[in-house]
């Protein structure tokens, strides 16, 4: 693909006077995580293919707070807010949409009470409802038949209680989806959360992600989905360090749609 | 003779509800070392809450085998308490069953209790193989070595003893009942209905009415007095979820888990930063007479909110939050089970000193590091399924980031890869050491 992608930002919508219908909320791991990238990518293509009125605040994107608040630095996670939320009152945002988990669960649960409402949705609910409105066609394509598992994002999951959107999405690529036997309320942590992520783990017998990526082996999938960029990553890692990764793929949910209609 | 028996009953009675009594007040005082935290709201949706997940045991169930087994335990608990409002009478007045007046729904009752009697005597066996014979994994915890694994075992065999008792009794008083013995037998015909007991039987056949009176009265007055002594071994032991676990479900987080709560002080600190109008050289406000500046997050139990001491009393030391826990699972120290056990035995720590001294001396010792350490804090992924997993609703999480606030805030003794990423976060906004002007860059990589 030689042509950039169109991405639009907010001050661009402002200085032409217009309002996007919905923020998408790149994050951080989206913004500068190679792989993460990918899933942005994929998302934003599906965003234009659906016609849907977007922009993103690029440089004026700032972390939410989320591994800040979590590894207790409740300060840094509040100034952090702060800013976010003047920027995004700024621009009256009345929706918001994110591919990641953390950033879906801190704004949408943690920013109210410091003055930051928004309608805010995870990518893969954004495009059920894309799907349902029939914006957004999905089908097939390459992955019909395939065995795939959805690892639970626990900031998707059990965090917010959602279960279903991504699963609803993979039925309708006619993938074989396969449960595995801890999944939805019960899933296992991929490890990267409440701040892991950046930093080595204490010291233990076995690495969350190697223990969880086991658990995604015993189902034999050919692609594991997630729905999150960092489980994406620790699940890369877990499926590398298996040496699997030429027999399993790790992808995010909107690259596999992406992917099926060949954008 | 009968009028001694009924006053040493009610002595026995008043000195057992006296004590416990005593042990709830002193539970209400230690709980309410902690910080107030307001849970009043949605009174309804808490109901709700309680009436499925306590009274309705609709995450025990999630566990099949000990699931079922509960239940069967919970109901028997519950019901044959209802017999023992009849021992209670029957002692104080000196009657004889007195609520046989009932009739068929009496033996029906009386059939029942024998039933779930004998169905508890199973499930609590049954409960004993699996904590002592079979390895099951949350049931081999480091934290579980010691006093919490006999004291799981004393409680198991207080209720096979209870359960026998219970049994045993109504064998020698229908008994009684058939050999005609004045103060059991009544013109009516047979009280009650025996459908478990009956098979005891053979084992008194033969003895005289004197020495089933003796073993009767015998095991009546072992039943009543073991449940009081149960009554009050709760407040000693881990087993306070049967009474905690209603009010601990009633009170537990309604948001999403993920809902982490906004620390106050720090949106406050956070605003007058912020403020372009705030004057850099005001006066702080005046404090109250001998207040002291507000801490974060929690080094120790007067640190932590009410709840989340009630949280500790409540838990049963079950496991299933450790079972689920990644942390742990993967041979971290971390286990969520040793967070509730810990905050709990320091509660009890402060309040022992308050006990004997009046108020609480510092000596010496805190939640911190003497009961929880760093390496456990710092081993949680806070993926919430330890709060998933718990059947009563107790949020090991809360004091976790509690305590890692603590650390961070008044310490500033994150990890130092974690501070890097803070940093990060602080200075280029996002916890890798990228330049915020680099954020749109991948809208133009292909």
């Amino acid at each position: 693909m030689a042509e950039a992608l169109k991405v639009p930002t907010m001050a661009e919508y402002m200085a032409e006077g217009k309002k996007p219908e919905v923020l998408f909320w790149v994050g951080c791991a989206g913004s500068f995580d190679d792989r993460a990238k990918k899933i942005t990518k994929a998302f934003v293509k599906l965003l234009h293919e659906a016609g849907v009125d977007f922009a993103v605040l690029g440089t004026e994107e700032s972390c939410t707070g989320d591994p800040a608040k979590r590894s207790g630095n409740e300060f840094l996670f509040q100034m952090q807010a702060a800013t976010n939320i003047e920027v995004l009152n700024g621009y009256e945002i009345e929706k918001v949409v994110t591919a990641c988990p953390h950033c879906f669960n801190t704004i949408k649960n943690e920013y109210p009470a410091l003055g930051g409402n928004y309608e805010v949705m995870h990518h893969t609910q954004f495009l059920k409802a894309l799907l349902n409105e029939g914006k957004l066609k999905v089908e097939g394509g390459k992955f019909k038949g395939k065995r795939i598992t959805f690892h639970d994002p626990c900031y998707l999951g059990r965090a917010n209680g959602e279960y279903e959107a991504p699963r609803d999405l993979l039925r309708k690529l006619e993938v074989e989806l396969v449960e595995m036997r801890k999944c939805k309320s019960n899933g296992l942590c991929c490890g990267a959360g409440g701040g892991q992520m950046f930093k080595e783990p204490e010291p233990g017998n076995k690495d969350v992600n190697i223990e969880r990526t086991e658990q995604a082996m015993e189902v034999k999938p050919e692609v594991i989905a997630a729905g999150c960029p960092f489980c994406n990553t620790m699940m890369t890692d877990g499926v590398k360090g298996k040496n699997k990764e030429d027999s399993v793929e790790v992808m995010d949910v909107a690259e596999l749609i992406a992917n099926a209609h060949d954008l | 003779m009968q009028i001694i028996s009924q006053v040493l009953f009610l002595v026995a009675l008043t000195v057992g509800i006296g004590f416990f009594v005593r042990n709830i007040r002193r539970l209400l005082r230690n709980i309410k070392l902690g910080k107030e935290i307001d849970r009043n709201d949605n009174k309804g949706e808490r109901f709700a809450k309680m009436a499925r997940i306590a009274f309705g045991q609709s995450k025990m169930v999630k566990k099949p085998v000990s699931g079922f087994l509960h239940v069967i335990v919970y109901v028997g608990f519950v019901i044959i308490n209802i017999e023992v409002l009849e021992i209670i009478i029957d002692g104080l007045f000196g009657t004889h069953r007195v609520l046989s007046f009932m009739g068929g729904f009496y033996d029906v009752l009386i059939a029942s209790f024998e039933v779930l009697a004998l169905l508890v005597l199973i499930g609590v066996i049954v409960f004993w193989i699996r904590r002592n014979i079979l390895n099951i994994y949350r049931f081999l915890s480091r934290e579980l070595k010691g006093w919490p694994k006999n004291d799981a075992n004393y409680i198991l065999y207080f209720e096979m003893v209870l359960m026998v008792l219970f049994l045993v009794m109504n064998a020698t008083d229908y008994q009684l009942q058939l050999n005609g013995a004045p103060h059991y037998a009544s013109e009516a015909g047979i009280t009650g209905s025996f459908p478990i007991s009956q098979f005891l039987l053979p084992v008194f056949d033969g003895m005289s009415n004197a020495t089933l009176i003796i073993i009767e009265r015998a095991a009546w007055w072992l039943h009543i007095l073991g449940i009081l002594f149960f009554l009050n071994y709760l407040y000693y032991s881990k087993h306070l979820h049967i009474l905690l676990a209603f009010p601990n479900v009633y009170f537990s987080k309604l948001q999403p888990q993920g809902e982490m709560n906004n620390l106050q002080s720090v949106t406050d600190e956070v605003k007058l930063m912020m403020d372009p109008d705030a004057d850099p050289f005001a006066a702080p406000a005046e404090e109250e007479e001998g207040a002291e500046p507000d801490k974060f997050g929690a080094s120790d139990v007067f640190d932590l909110n009410q709840v989340q001491l009630l949280n500790s009393y409540t838990c049963t030391e079950c496991g299933r939050c450790t079972a689920e826990c990644p942390a742990n699972q993967t041979g971290k120290k971390l286990s969520p089970r040793k967070i509730m056990m810990d905050t709990r035995d320091r509660l009890e720590e402060v309040g022992e000193i308050i006990n004997t001294k009046g108020k609480y001396e510092d000596n010496g010792k805190q939640l911190l590091d003497d009961f929880i350490l760093r390496e456990e804090l710092w081993a949680c992924t806070t993926c919430n399924a330890c709060v998933e997993a718990c059947p009563v609703g107790i949020d090991p999480l809360s004091i976790i980031l509690d305590m890692r606030r603590y650390l961070v805030m008044e310490e500033s003794a994150a990890p130092n890869e974690l501070a890097i990423a803070m940093t990060n976060i602080e200075n280029n906004g996002a916890p890798w050491p990228y330049n915020q002007q680099d954020r749109l860059n991948w809208a133009k990589e292909n």
